[in-house]
This record gives structure tokens, C-alpha cells and sequence, in this order.
């Protein structure tokens, strides 16, 4: 209890001496505020630009959440295609690595001419980057079984599909939780690169070009303030994910249950 | 001897490594014996089981069980106790039935039967984490159990429990041999847990491993706690313990 309070005062005391020394050194030293806002000077632009900045989050949180659904999906039916074959693993794994070790800025330009839907053209951008932790993950977590347990399952004669789903698949379940939590944050950036070179300033702007057009009208208090709502965004997926993940394990799994056992 | 229900001639595995881990293994274990095989570690022991069990063949010899080739047949309990840790106790004990596609109101008994046989009434809906290691090797051999086996094989199963928890789960054992007369093969390397469980000790050598010596066990049924202190016993574990020696220095 007394550690859950720590866990939340320090943080919080730390940013408060750190906006306060920002502060007043924004004051002190006279800086212009197109180089550096003060902590007011971007609190005033989050309540004046609030309203039309959350519009554009919404933008963005939708291709998020939507990349994020696709890369739990896709990602995790890729890695039981793996887990059931071997040389479908060998084969294919190389080709999932080079697609995540590509620079996401370097292809997006490519995806966006391909694919002409821009909602699908970013989605796909944020997939490629998000899909990759979940797939490794799980396909760890799927081969991760316990040996003794499956020679008992062989034991009492269960098929291969049983051995999938009674074992493999709920052995898997926290290493794919696992992957999901990285892949909230991976899909957020990837969203955000993605419209930063899509650039659409068309009916529907997300943040990420906000943040852009903020940056070429030096309006730099409405930058930063798109950047709070954009860390912000990225620490409520984080939690959200991580609070789905300890719901789902909390009967079980050590990571779930070590508070418990002390 | 009663008819035996399981027979083996010059049983040996090898594996790729070039590890050779039994050489030649015969043995013959009656219908509802205990029988103890006692030996160092590492002398294939664990192998032996596998081979009877069928999860591994032989590198040559024959292993001839005499019972329904049925799932469920056969029960094994590891030296972990190997539990779902997603599953509650129910869902473990469970698990032999689930795998034969059928869980009716029957199997649900006998799966609750076998948990209140292990002496876990009450906690039917826990989950291994929340249970002690020794509660956990209950619900490990519950498990085993549940299908009523002929044949029982255990591997070390109480090697990594204390002591205290070790002798009563010693006692519980021997209670529910008593009450179901399942065949046992318990694999151990304590001298003492041997000679208080068996009514037979095989003795094997250090790898590869074979049979060097196989004791007929005299002590009067049932064990209790006055067995452990008898002179018959103290004899019986000297007898065992010198086997045990020449097992491990067969040159001496």
C-alpha cells in the first residue's frame, strides 16, 4: 500500500520540479516563445486549440487502435501458423524480421501511392511497425510448453489440436500479452510517421500533422500541446493494455500475481 | 508371484548423444505391486518410466504391459507436480478426462473423488499458486488417479519437498495403494522411502543403467509410524543401503 503511494507521489513530485524549474527559467531568462514556451504558455494553447487538437487525436487514435486490433489478429494467427509448422517458420520468419527492421519512414511514401484508401494506407504503415513484437512473442510463448505436460497430454492420447488449445495456446497467452503492450506504443508512433509523410491536410488531420503544420507556422506553444495529448495517448494505451493483461492473468501468472505472494 | 502386468527383457536405450543410459534391463512386476526402484542419480531411472509409459521406445529389448491399450490406463506423476497454472485444481484433475472428450457428471465425480481422496476437499477451486509445492504434488497425484489407473509411475515425486511433508505424503500414498490396489512404480533414491513404501526394491546401478539387485520387502502391512522405528525396518534399510553400495562401486 505504502509502496503503491510511492509509486505514484514520486513521479508526480518529480515532473511538478520540473515543470517549476522550466518555468522559471522560461521567465528568467526572457527566451521568445517560439523557441521555448513556458508550462503556461502551452497550458493556454491546450484549453484555447483543446477542442480542435482532440479532434485530430481522434484521427489518429482510430488508425492506432485500428493497426493495433490488426497487428493482435494478423500477428497472432501468423505466429499458430508458425508454432504448427516448422519450415513455415524457418521460411517465413526471416521475411517478418526485414519488415521490421525496414525504416518505416523509408516505405511508408510507397505504401501511401499503393494503397489509395488513405485510412488503409496509414493503418497499413502502423501495422508493419506494431505487428512484429506479437508475432516473435507469441510464437515463443506457443513453443514454450511445459515438456513434462505434453508428454502427459501424449500420455492420455490428446490430439494435436488439443495440445494447441488446452496447452499451447494458454501457455502463450502472457507472452502474447506481452508482445500487445509493446505493440500499443509501436502502433502509435507508427500511426504518427506514417501521416508525418502522408502529410494529409485534407477533412480529417490527425495529430502527427498538427504537430507539423504547428512547427511550420512556429505557433509552438499548439506543438507542444499536441505532443502532451500525443504522450499522454501513448500512457493510457500502455495502461489500458497493461490492466487487460493483468485482468486476464490474474489468477495465474507470476507477473500478475507477485504483489499477492509477498 | 501374481500374474505380472508388466515384463521387461533386456530393455536399453541410447541416445544420440552417445549417452548410454540403461543397458539390458529385466524385470517383472506383478499386479498390484509397489514396487521401489532405487538407485543414484543419473542411472536412468526417470528413462526406465518413459519406456513404460511408451513416451519413448527402447533402443532394443521388449516392454509388454498387460492392460487395455486406453488412454487413462496409465497414470504418471513427475518429480515437478506439472500443473496448468491457468487451471484450478478441479481443471487439472480434470485434464485426463477433458482429453478423452468427455466430461459428464460421472467424471466430475471422480475427479472430485480423487482431490477429497488426496485429502484437498475445500480447495476444488484453487490455483496452483495459491497451494503449497506439497499441496500442488496432492493435486499432481489426484490427478493421476482420477482415472482409476492399473499401472501408477512416479518419478521422484517427493524429492523436492521437505521433510515433514515428504513422510505424510509417504502415508497418504501407501493409504490410497491400500485402498485401490493400483500397481506402483515409484522411482526414488532414498533408501528410507523405499524400504517404508515397497513390498519389492529393485536396486540399479549407475549408468548404464541395470538391475543389480531386487529385494522382496517382508515388513507386515499396513506401514505405520511404528514400522519406521521397528528393528525389522532398521535391517531392512541396512540390507537396501549395502545393495545400494554395490550398486555404486560394483568393483568393491
Amino acid at each position: 500500500m505504502n509502496r503503491l503511494w510511492l509509486r505514484i507521489a514520486a513521479p508526480i513530485a518529480i515532473g511538478i520540479v520540473f515543470l517549476a524549474l522550466w518555468q522559471a527559467g522560461a521567465w528568467l531568462s526572457g527566451v521568445a516563445v517560439y523557441i521555448l514556451p513556458a508550462p503556461s504558455d502551452i497550458a493556454v494553447s491546450l484549453w484555447t486549440d483543446g477542442p480542435s487538437l482532440m479532434g485530430s487525436l481522434l484521427v489518429t487514435l482510430r488508425i492506432t487502435l485500428a493497426a493495433l486490433a490488426a497487428a493482435a489478429i494478423l500477428g497472432g494467427a501468423i505466429a499458430l501458423v508458425f508454432s504448427l509448422s516448422r519450415i513455415v517458420e524457418i521460411s517465413f520468419f526471416p521475411y517478418a524480421v526485414i519488415l521490421q527492421v525496414t525504416p518505416i519512414v523509408a516505405i511508408a511514401p510507397l505504401i501511401i501511392i499503393w494503397v489509395h484508401t488513405p485510412f488503409l494506407a496509414l493503418l497499413t504503415c502502423a501495422w508493419i511497425v506494431a505487428f512484429f513484437p506479437i508475432v516473435s512473442n507469441t510464437t515463443v510463448g506457443l513453443n514454450s510448453a511445459d515438456r513434462n505436460l505434453l508428454a502427459l497430454f501424449r500420455l492420455y492420447g490428446a490430439s494435436r489440436a488439443q495440445v494447441l488449445w488446452f496447452l499451447r495456446i494458454p501457455t502463450a497467452l502472457p507472452y502474447f500479452l506481452a508482445g500487445l503492450r509493446i505493440s500499443g506504443g509501436l502502433a502509435l508512433i507508427g500511426a504518427v510517421v506514417a501521416e508525418f509523410v502522408a502529410g494529409t491536410g485534407g477533412a480529417e488531420t490527425g495529430l502527427a500533422y498538427r504537430i507539423l503544420e504547428a512547427g511550420y507556422r512556429l505557433a509552438i506553444p499548439r506543438l507542444f500541446a499536441a505532443l502532451f495529448l500525443l504522450s499522454v495517448t501513448g500512457i493510457l494505451i500502455y495502461l489500458v493494455l497493461d490492466f487487460i493483461s493483468r485482468q486476464l492473468l490474474r489468477n495465474w501468472h507470476e507477473s500478475a500475481t507477485a504483489e499477492e505472494e509477498e | 508371484m501374481p500374474e505380472p502386468i508388466l515384463e521387461l527383457h533386456g530393455v536399453a536405450k541410447h541416445f544420440a548423444t552417445g549417452t548410454e543410459a540403461l543397458a539390458g534391463v529385466d524385470l517383472s512386476v506383478g499386479r498390484g505391486e509397489f514396487l521401489s526402484l532405487l538407485g543414484p542419480s543419473g542411472c536412468g531411472k526417470s528413462t526406465l518410466l518413459r519406456i513404460i509409459a511408451g513416451l519413448t521406445p527402447p533402443s532394443s529389448g521388449a516392454c509388454r504391459l498387460a492392460l487395455d491399450h486406453a488412454p487413462g490406463r496409465i497414470g504418471f506423476v513427475f518429480q515437478d507436480p506439472t500443473l496448468m497454472p491457468w487451471s484450478t485444481v478441479t481443471g487439472n484433475v480434470l485434464l485426463p478426462f477433458r482429453i478423452a472428450g468427455r466430461i459428464g457428471a460421472k467424471e466430475r465425480e471422480r475427479a472430485l473423488a480423487a482431490v477429497r481422496a488426496v485429502g484437498l476437499a475445500g480447495f476444488e477451486g484453487a490455483y496452483p499458486h495459491q497451494l503449497s509445492g506439497g499441496m500442488r504434488m496432492r493435486v499432481s497425484i489426484a490427478r493421476a488417479l482420477a482415472t482409476d489407473p492399473d499401472l501408477l509411475l512416479l518419478d521422484e515425486p517427493f524429492a523436492a519437498l521437505d521433510e515433514i511433508t515428504r513422510l505424510a505424503l509417504n502415508d497418504d500414498l501407501l493409504r490410497l495403494w491400500e485402498e485401490r490396489r493400483p500397481t506402483i512404480l515409484f522411482v526414488t533414491h532414498s533408501v528410507f522411502e523405499s524400504a517404508y513404501l515397497s513390498t519389492r526394491i529393485a536396486v540399479m546401478t549407475a549408468r548404464p543403467g541395470r538391475i543389480s539387485a531386487d529385494l522382496a520387502v517382508d515388513l507386515p502391512q499396513p506401514r505405520t509410524r511404528a514400522t519406521r522405528t521397528s528393528p525389522d525396518y532398521a535391517a531392512l534399510c541396512e540390507r537396501v543401503s549395502a545393495s545400494l553400495a554395490e550398486a555404486m562401486e560394483p568393483g568393491r
